[in-house]
């Protein structure tokens, strides 16, 4: 059944689609960027893009960077709205479950899909935009500073960073990956879980992002510190501690566990409400 | 092969379904009647596992439903509420994405299977269009090769014969004889009486949620004890006949009597010309709307209904 699944994600135009959007805006602000040489200030706009100029190894954090607080959430929610809700749309599902797939097997199949449509996007914005970092912006070495990354041209004259070696801001980017995976995962679960509840797919991708707007929200008020630690995007940007020296595992691990708290409570709430559903789709 | 015990659904304070006992037998084409709305598919459902019974028991093929839905669905095709396919593959690619999706069936004989259902089902020679752009009974077609796949035991189709064409219809009844005298037991629900009327072996009535009615259509369609008969000399038959004459309406008379070649014989010898004879049968259009409709005008709503079925081709037939 999961091999059944990921035909079907790969046969689905919209997926290939949504991939290469997401590639393609962080391309765009490089060539942006590039022409004409322009970064924003240290501090201002999509986090790191001010040290990309620099070295364009770089590029693949500030590529997450910039996907990550709307287009990839859209997509993965889109994907995981889907997942149930619109093969009851498309009638399908009773087809499905009469053929017989077993529910708690159609759900897990549906789940393996998202998760390597997320990490294949995340992967993907990688690549792409490592290959149009280096070719736009050239590659340097890099310093980590406890203040994050700096060109190792300016950290020799202003901070006392240490160089970073090909190999290692390879590790770091890879650590950024999975967390920004594991984070979409927790998107993922939440749509997935509206998914089983209702019969459109556009309704339950929405619920997803209107929970994240409102975590978004709710995370920048002074006022509600005591819940903050738990909403869903309150570590999302924890990653860009990878690229600290050293690394900061505090809020790493700590988006780490909220995510799974989210991810098991959503999976388990969409299997339970999915398996004892009455299907009349 | 379905026997249901009490069989009781009900979504909130609406009661869909309540106290229905289905008895198919193995080897039965079994038509499912009712009015829209009847909960024929809430039932049809429930017999597949999808929606959960508030109360009563089921048995498919022997075991409990939904307990073991596992071990029966890969013995049942079924056509639910009109057939359903990814538009945007061909109608192979969606066959073996369902196949695939099953638990039974090995990957290398996959083709085989579906080109055998898609030849069963009239779709041999169809190519690589998207199923988005097929038309109805292409659809319809594609779903019924989609519950033939892998040659189940018992075929459970929910209008099967919509969007189908005379001649689809026809091919579709001619498909699911020869099923069923290969050993398939055939559950199928429909509005078109008449369809039901020349393809099934028993039917089962459902009004507002109960079955109100389960019979072999022989039993049902056996003579009523009144022969119909059709005179250019028909006031000299009702007067030979009198006293026997039920009802009279221009040349056709309805006379109580079992044997027509008796009666025939008897106004012949009188020299009494006889243009139709028959022994009257009730349709299966007057025994639906009869069930179906309630109370005091149950008996005239029967006549009338029952008297425009033989105008338009009750026993002459």
């Amino acid at each position: 059944m999961i091999r059944v699944e990921l035909l079907k994600l790969a046969r689905r135009p919209r997926s290939w689609v949504s991939v290469a959007l997401l590639c393609g805006l962080p391309v765009l602000v490089a060539v942006f960027v590039v022409v004409t040489n322009l970064a924003p200030p240290p501090g201002q706009g999509p986090a790191l893009l001010s040290d990309v100029l620099s070295d364009g190894s770089l590029y693949p954090a500030a590529a997450l960077a910039i996907v990550l607080p709307v287009f990839l959430p859209v997509a993965v929610a889109v994907v995981a709205g889907d997942s149930i809700a619109g093969e009851a749309s498309s009638g399908m599902l009773r087809y499905l479950l009469t053929r017989p797939v077993g529910r708690a097997r159609l759900l897990g199949a549906k789940l393996v899909a998202l998760m390597v449509y997320v990490l294949m996007a995340v992967v993907l914005v990688a690549l792409t935009s490592y290959a149009t970092g280096v070719a736009l912006f050239g590659s340097q070495p890099v310093a980590a500073t406890p203040n994050g990354l700096t060109a190792s041209n300016i950290a020799a004259t202003s901070l006392s960073g240490s160089a970073l070696t090909p190999a290692e801001l390879l590790l770091r980017i890879l650590g950024a990956v999975i967390f920004i995976a594991v984070s979409m995962l927790g998107v993922g679960a939440i749509a997935l879980f509206l998914s089983t509840i209702t019969d459109s797919s556009l309704g339950a991708a929405l619920g997803a992002l209107a929970a994240l707007v409102t975590s978004e929200i709710l995370v920048t008020l002074n006022s509600t510190s005591s819940v903050s630690p738990y909403l869903p995007t309150r570590y999302w940007l924890s990653w860009l501690d990878f690229f600290r020296e050293p690394i900061l595992w505090r809020n790493i691990d700590r988006g780490f566990a909220v995510q799974g708290v989210y991810v098991a409570v959503f999976l388990a709430a969409a299997w339970a409400h999915f398996a004892t559903k009455d299907i009349t789709s | 092969m379905i026997v249901t015990r009490s069989l009781t659904k009900r979504f909130g304070g609406f009661s869909a379904v309540s106290g229905v006992d289905l008895e198919v037998r193995e080897g039965d084409r079994y038509g499912f009647l009712g009015p829209n709305g009847s909960g024929k598919t809430t039932v049809i459902r429930m017999l597949l596992g999808l929606v959960y019974a508030t109360s009563g028991e089921i048995e498919v093929l022997g075991r409990r439903v939904p307990r073991h839905i596992g071990q029966v669905l890969p013995q049942v095709g079924s056509l639910i509420e009109g057939p359903s396919a990814y538009g945007h593959l061909s109608g192979r690619a969606n066959l073996a994405l369902l196949d695939a999706a099953g638990t039974a069936g090995s990957r290398r004989t996959r083709r085989a299977r579906i080109d055998q259902a898609l030849q069963q089902a009239g779709l041999a020679g169809i190519d690589n269009r998207a199923v988005r752009k097929y038309s109805l009974g292409m659809r319809q077609r594609l779903g019924l090769a989609a519950a033939l796949l892998r040659s189940p035991r018992l075929l459970i189709l929910d209008e099967p014969a919509n969007g189908l064409d005379p001649q689809g219809i026809r091919e579709m009844r001619d498909l699911l004889t020869g099923l069923n005298e290969a050993g398939t037991t055939v559950f199928l629900s429909s509005h078109q009486l008449a369809e039901v009327e020349q393809l099934c072996t028993r039917v089962g009535i459902v009004d507002r949620g109960r079955l109100v009615l389960q019979e072999d259509l022989e039993a049902l369609r056996a003579p009523t004890g009144r022969v119909v008969v059709r005179s250019p000399d028909a006031d000299r038959a009702a007067a030979a006949l009198d006293g026997r004459v039920q009802h009279r309406e221009g040349d056709r008379l309805v006379i109580t009597e079992t044997d027509p070649a008796a009666l025939n014989a008897r106004l012949v010898t009188a020299g009494i010309r006889v243009a139709e004879i028959a022994a009257e049968r009730r349709s299966l259009e007057e025994t639906v709307l009869a069930v179906t409709s309630s109370g005091s005008d149950h008996i005239d709503r029967a006549e009338h209904a029952g008297r425009q079925a033989r105008q338009v081709g009750g026993p002459a037939r």
